[in-house]
């Protein structure tokens, strides 16, 4: 228990700060997850959905936490050149895990919908914020998330009301922005009410040349008929680690589309959870990495149909460089009685070099006798005869390689839905490959 | 144009060039002919720079410069250029943005700046009439699909698109039907100047009657052991290699 040992010393000299610059929403459940987190610790790589990720590890060095939320100065505009440009969008800016009222669209959200800070909202409206906090995300079962929440005092909330579809995107640029090495807990909940629909797109961003220790956990509850969109984009640097839990829960009937996009990272684990818990619901998870030098990036999912009539259909691709190592490892649990269930799962890699690691797992548990799933995974290399061909035509080892990469990744990002940002992710996945990456500040050294 | 000098080369432990000797003038159509297993693709791929290949001995001479010494794009900027025997489908590469790679890239060779989006979408127009290939195989990825004709027909429209001086056309005339192989050789006609030469690998004389060669060569064991005037194709049509091999003293 040595990673754990600062966290739960903190906890116990900090816990009246923490709960001072909260609300009574997240305190109410602070201290249970403080006792769960005590109890299970870090997940070590022996517990199976971590076997290829060493969280205690990363865990491990002393980061600074701003638990007095002192206002760190910041001009979100300045600290984020905006890589997704001509994207109609909603704007809006979270700085470390608070969210920048300062900057907000012009343009008014449909009524009723609310984009705002979690502790603000939860404050107001605690009836509705308490119904769903930590209820999706269970402490009782992960350290990581019993220790986001018992550290996180703020983060988003999302808030669509029943019937309302909003139709201009949504994006949230997600800025660490400290002077020195920092840990934030951010919090995000996302509430889509029967029948309503909304797409969000999250990018994350490191404005400083700082380590950064970033732990989220999203919460996403899709009512009946509702349909969520949720794009997460990393383009984080090389000192940055980032956790991530995202536990979706949607209704009968709700549409799920959920992509992650890790363009430039340090380290990186993305953990999804998605559960079915009424019939007729569909989602869509899909991945793309694209990885050099010594990136690490670990996707972990899990797809539980509990119930039956429901479409699940995954699709990550991976290309690795250099020393970069990725992991892969997906389940799909289909429950007793979850009859007419669809589930197609895979897993494309390439490795560009003998250095580079993919570790891919798919995994398919059945209990339902009367389903139709599949999974695969494959590991390949370029192909050399086209690379060959290219290079009789002309163009150089180094672009034939950069087209066929590209040609690899695109099948994710021609599955996405939101077409603006299918175009936008052409451009800077391109831009990735080349290394020319209009990176955050803090990115000088990942070159 | 090409000059070839005692070339030998293997793949892996396996000589399969064992001393070739050829020239090519500026302006020539060469035929290679030969039976199955003597060495002509080999030959055809050692001169593109294929890296399964290991020259052991010889040189190469295309216009002056030492071409075993360059890498394979630069062979291409030069002006060489193959028409594959098996040419390769490359999923989720569109025609589009391939022919604009390499033709932006032999322009940056060039020292010429690359083409804009409309100039190139007209050369493209252009060219796809030489070949009447469909404009919707350009939208589509590399080769992928194509029928084993499109295929062909896709390898001589390439080669109109970037103009090379040494062509090398591998095979071009099988799997083809006789209307597909009339519009490859028109296609490959067209092209022809006083400046640019042809290397033609057949099995067939049917080509050779489209594409009208002036020296024919036969290549056999990894040696070229027959040259002669456009006759002689029509004799290995009729008489098969037995009669070489025997005036060899291999039979």
């Amino acid at each position: 228990m040595q990673s754990e040992k600062q966290y739960i010393d903190l906890y116990g000299e900090c816990r009246d700060m923490l709960r001072k610059h909260s609300c009574e929403v997240m305190n109410a459940v602070r201290d249970e997850a403080f006792e769960n987190f005590k109890r299970l610790g870090f997940p070590t790589k022996k517990v199976e959905r971590y076997k290829y990720t060493d969280i205690p590890s990363l865990f491990e060095p002393d980061y600074g936490l701003n638990i007095n939320r002192l206002e760190i100065p910041v001009d979100p505009y300045k600290a984020f050149k905006c890589d997704v440009p001509n994207l109609s969008t909603s704007l809006y800016f979270v700085v470390n895990d608070s969210f920048y009222d300062k900057a907000l669209p012009k343009k008014e959200l449909p009524e009723g919908v609310i984009v705002d800070s979690l502790a603000r909202i939860a404050a107001e409206k605690p009836e509705l914020i308490s119904r769903y906090y930590a209820k999706i995300a269970k402490t009782e079962e992960d350290g990581i998330t019993a220790l986001n929440t018992m550290l996180a005092q703020d983060g988003l909330l999302i808030y669509v009301p029943k019937g309302t579809v909003v139709d201009r995107a949504i994006q949230v640029i997600n800025i660490l922005r400290s002077d020195v090495d920092l840990m934030v807990n951010r919090r995000v909940l996302i509430i889509v009410e029967d029948r309503a629909e909304i797409k969000l797109l999250f990018c994350d961003h490191a404005a400083d040349d700082r380590r950064f220790l970033a732990t989220q956990v999203i919460e996403a509850y899709v009512g009946e008929n509702a349909g969520l969109d949720l794009y997460c984009l990393e383009e984080t640097h090389a000192k940055n680690v980032r956790v991530s839990n995202v536990f979706i829960s949607q209704q009968a009937n709700s549409r799920v589309n959920h992509n992650v996009i890790t363009l430039h990272n340090g380290t990186t684990r993305n953990r999804t959870d998605l559960a079915f818990e009424g019939e007729g619901a569909e989602c869509n998870l899909a991945g793309c990495v694209i990885a050099d030098k010594d990136q690490h990036v670990d996707n972990n999912t899990l797809i539980d149909h509990k119930v039956g009539h429901c479409t699940s259909n995954e699709l990550y691709k991976y290309v690795l460089d250099e020393n970069a190592v990725g992991a892969f490892a997906g389940k799909v649990l289909v429950r007793h009685g979850a009859q007419h269930t669809t589930s197609q799962e895979t897993n494309q890699n390439l490795c560009t070099t003998k250095t580079a690691r993919m570790f891919t797992q798919p995994m398919l548990e059945i209990y339902a006798d009367d389903v139709k799933c599949a999974h695969g995974s494959t590991v390949g290399q370029l192909n050399d005869a086209a690379l060959f061909y290219m290079q009789q035509r002309g163009i150089s080892k180094k672009e034939a390689k950069l087209l066929l990469e590209f040609a690899f990744i695109n099948e994710v990002i021609d599955h996405m839905k939101l077409e603006p940002l299918r175009d936008r992710l052409h451009y800077l996945v391109e831009k990735r490959f080349r290394g020319e990456l209009n990176k955050c500040e803090g990115c000088k050294l990942c070159k | 144009m090409l000059e070839i000098k005692n070339l030998h080369a293997k793949i892996g432990d396996k000589e399969i060039l064992r001393g070739i000797n050829l020239t090519v003038k500026d302006g020539e159509t060469h035929a290679i002919m030969g039976p199955n297993g003597s060495g002509k693709s080999t030959l055809s791929a050692v001169l593109v720079g294929n890296p399964l290949y290991e020259v052991t001995e010889g040189e190469v001479i295309f216009n002056g410069k030492n071409l075993l010494e360059m890498s394979p794009e630069d062979r291409a900027h030069e002006g060489l250029f193959l028409s594959f025997q098996y040419p390769v489908e490359i999923p989720g590469v569109s025609m589009n943005n391939f022919m604009k790679a390499a033709i932006n890239e032999k322009r940056k060779y060039e020292g010429k700046e690359p083409l804009t989006a409309g100039e190139f979408l007209k050369l493209m127009k252009e060219k796809r009439k030489v070949v009447e290939l469909d404009s919707k195989l350009a939208s589509r990825s590399v080769n992928e699909g194509f029928s084993g004709g499109e295929k062909k027909r896709n390898e001589i429209f390439q080669m109109a698109m970037l103009e090379p001086k040494l062509s090398i056309l591998d095979e071009t005339d099988s799997g083809l039907d006789v209307d597909a192989m009339r519009i490859v050789a028109e296609g490959v006609n067209k092209m022809h100047t006083p400046e640019t030469s042809t290397i033609v690998i057949t099995h067939y004389e049917r080509l050779l009657d489209m594409i009208k060669p002036s020296v024919v060569h036969v290549l056999y064991k990894g040696r070229i052991v027959k040259t002669e005037g456009p006759e002689l194709a029509k004799e290995i049509e009729t008489r098969g290699y037995d009669w070489i091999k025997e005036e060899i003293g291999e039979l």
